[in-house]
């Protein structure tokens, strides 16, 4: 990191993760699911995981919010989140969850409670950050959230049910409860799988978005590396627990090394020239 | 085209509804040539599905004309349709649906056999096991059940099924959509052999380009219940004329195709 950014904030990243290894107790014995990984998370970056199912990715987004069921897992190594060291101190956990770190969960459709309308359920997430605000206040804040992640009319929605709206705006939904807490650091868990294609495009360009505009550090958990292409800055490729190889997107898409990343690359179907690919002009963005 | 195994013409497929009748499918046509691979593209709710269940008739449409082989299926009565529904089998989406737990993958796929007549219960076995083996399956396979499968493999059991009534048409309903991208390749690639093998013909509902661009050489974009535009798969592909085409071309990400760091512009006209 050699540009000047916050002073605050450059001295150490927003996620600090080493040698995490996380063992489920499952009905077939003790499982273990990550296998000492590191990574960091910095301000302004998106660093994603990526890996087929079963390869721990989601777990270790799971073991960093410390969101496994306690006593079913048993994590060791140390997760810092903007310095506090949450494996350490499970209060700390708490403190930081909703605030300094919002999750994004996968499954828009039953990710919200369908008896509570939107609006109760994103005031509860305003609440948690800002217990002062009274209900008039919560509600403003809560319509410019939505107005944010591009919920058109958002007054009008505040009163509405999850069923009442398309996968796609629930999940933006689920953004702007995740922003609710002003984080500096978003956990994505496949936040655009569940999604059509042109939606997931909306949403990805709204996650880039907020990041150009606030520099709020992501990571990303997804199995496709289109998606990890397109918004990463580092990707971690994980197997069965591991990182098989790290390093830039541009460089893990371009020239992977390991074979696992190969072959991964190798299995996603082309889709070939058309009519819009821009031409290649050397330099352009490095 | 000169050798058509299917035909669908002006095809209406109507869902009652409070609000009355719902058009799920609305005028669709195109054609399909014996041992051809078309592919419906669309996304979530445009039609596809309802499209292909009406294929292998599992409902009925509400006009149109369905001509298999010269015979039109659309409004058949089910007792003339059962000779014909070897003819056209599917392969679900799901992998863990729409296998009965309760049965090994030998029993499962020998299943249709004895619907097909082979009434000799040591030669459905052996043909059973003869399909496993064509789909990829081990021996070790044959007296396991679906929960000990992994999703991939439970997708070759359900090939094997579809296969075992020896069809002229497999209707793919999102049949890798539930894989890994790794497994995803392999079920392509073996759906590409046993076509080569067999000259089976393929409908493929997709909604993944890439997918799409693999295993079939026609597509047809769908997009509320209505065809926007058909053509070879290369070319809609390559030039998409319909804008609804081209928003999907646009939002389907190919990572090798992508350059620059954290490129936001790729997703431009896909900004809602």
């Amino acid at each position: 990191m050699t540009q000047t950014t916050t002073v605050r904030h450059d001295d150490q990243p927003l996620l600090d993760v080493t040698d995490l290894q996380i063992e489920l107790v499952t009905a077939n014995g003790v499982v273990r699911a990550v296998d000492g990984v590191s990574f960091t998370v910095g301000h302004g970056e998106t660093v994603t995981l990526i890996g087929e199912s079963g390869s721990g990715k989601s777990t270790t987004a799971m073991g960093v919010l410390r969101l496994l069921p306690e006593g079913l897992a048993v994590l060791s190594g140390s997760v810092r989140i903007a310095g506090r060291d949450v494996l350490a101190d499970p209060d700390a956990a708490r403190a930081v969850r909703g605030r300094t770190v919002s999750l994004i969960p996968q499954d828009p459709m039953t990710a919200l409670s369908p008896v509570h309308t939107v609006g109760r359920q994103l005031g509860d997430a305003i609440r948690l950050r800002h217990p002062e605000l009274t209900r008039a206040q919560v509600r403003d804040k809560g319509t410019e959230l939505l107005g944010r992640v591009h919920i058109t009319k958002p007054e009008t929605r505040w009163k509405a049910y999850p069923h009442q709206f398309s996968g796609g705006m629930l999940q933006r939904i689920l953004i702007a409860i995740a922003l609710a807490g002003e984080p500096d650091l978003l956990v994505a868990d496949e936040p655009t799988s569940a999604l059509d294609a042109t939606v997931q495009a909306g949403v990805l360009d709204l996650l880039m978005e907020l990041q150009e505009r606030t520099g709020i550090g992501m990571l990303m958990i997804t199995h496709d590396l289109g998606v990890a292409r397109l918004v990463s800055d580092r990707i971690h490729v994980m197997k069965d627990g591991r990182f098989v190889e790290s390093g830039p997107a541009e460089q893990i898409v371009a020239r992977p090394a390991a074979p696992y990343t190969r072959d991964l690359l190798a299995a996603v179907p082309r889709l070939g020239a058309w009519d819009e690919d821009e031409p290649l002009v050397e330099g352009a963005a490095s | 085209m000169t050798d058509t195994l299917l035909a669908v013409e002006d095809l209406v497929i109507e869902y009652p509804t409070r609000q009355g009748p719902f058009r799920a499918v609305d005028q669709v046509g195109f054609r399909l040539a014996r041992g051809g691979s078309l592919a419906v593209v669309g996304e979530s709710g445009c039609g596809k599905s309802t499209l292909a269940r009406a294929l292998v008739r599992l409902l009925k449409p509400t006009a149109g004309r369905i001509v298999l082989d010269g015979t039109d299926i659309a409004t058949l009565p089910e007792r003339r349709l059962r000779p014909l529904r070897r003819r056209v089998q599917m392969v679900f989406q799901d992998p863990y649906g729409s296998l009965d737990p309760h049965l090994t993958a030998q029993q499962i796929v020998a299943e249709p056999l004895r619907l097909a007549g082979v009434s000799d219960r040591t030669e459905r076995a052996r043909r059973a096991a003869e399909l496993l083996d064509q789909v990829g399956l081990p021996k070790s396979a044959l007296d396991r059940r679906p929960a000990d499968f992994s999703g991939g493999q439970r997708q070759r059991i359900g090939i094997a099924r579809a296969l075992a009534s020896r069809p002229d048409l497999l209707v793919c309903d999102e049949a890798t959509s539930a894989l890994d991208v790794s497994v995803q390749a392999q079920v392509l690639g073996l759906l590409q052999e046993l076509q080569e093998e067999t000259g089976i013909a393929y409908l493929v509902i997709a909604h993944n380009l890439g997918v799409v661009r693999e295993i079939s050489t026609d597509v047809v974009v769908m997009r509320s219940g209505r065809v926007v535009e058909t053509g070879p798969t290369a070319d809609v592909l390559a030039s998409p004329t319909d804008p609804y085409t081209r928003a999907l071309r646009r939002a389907a990400l190919d990572p090798t195709a992508i350059h620059g760091v954290k490129p936001r512009r790729v997703l431009e006209g896909n900004r809602t």
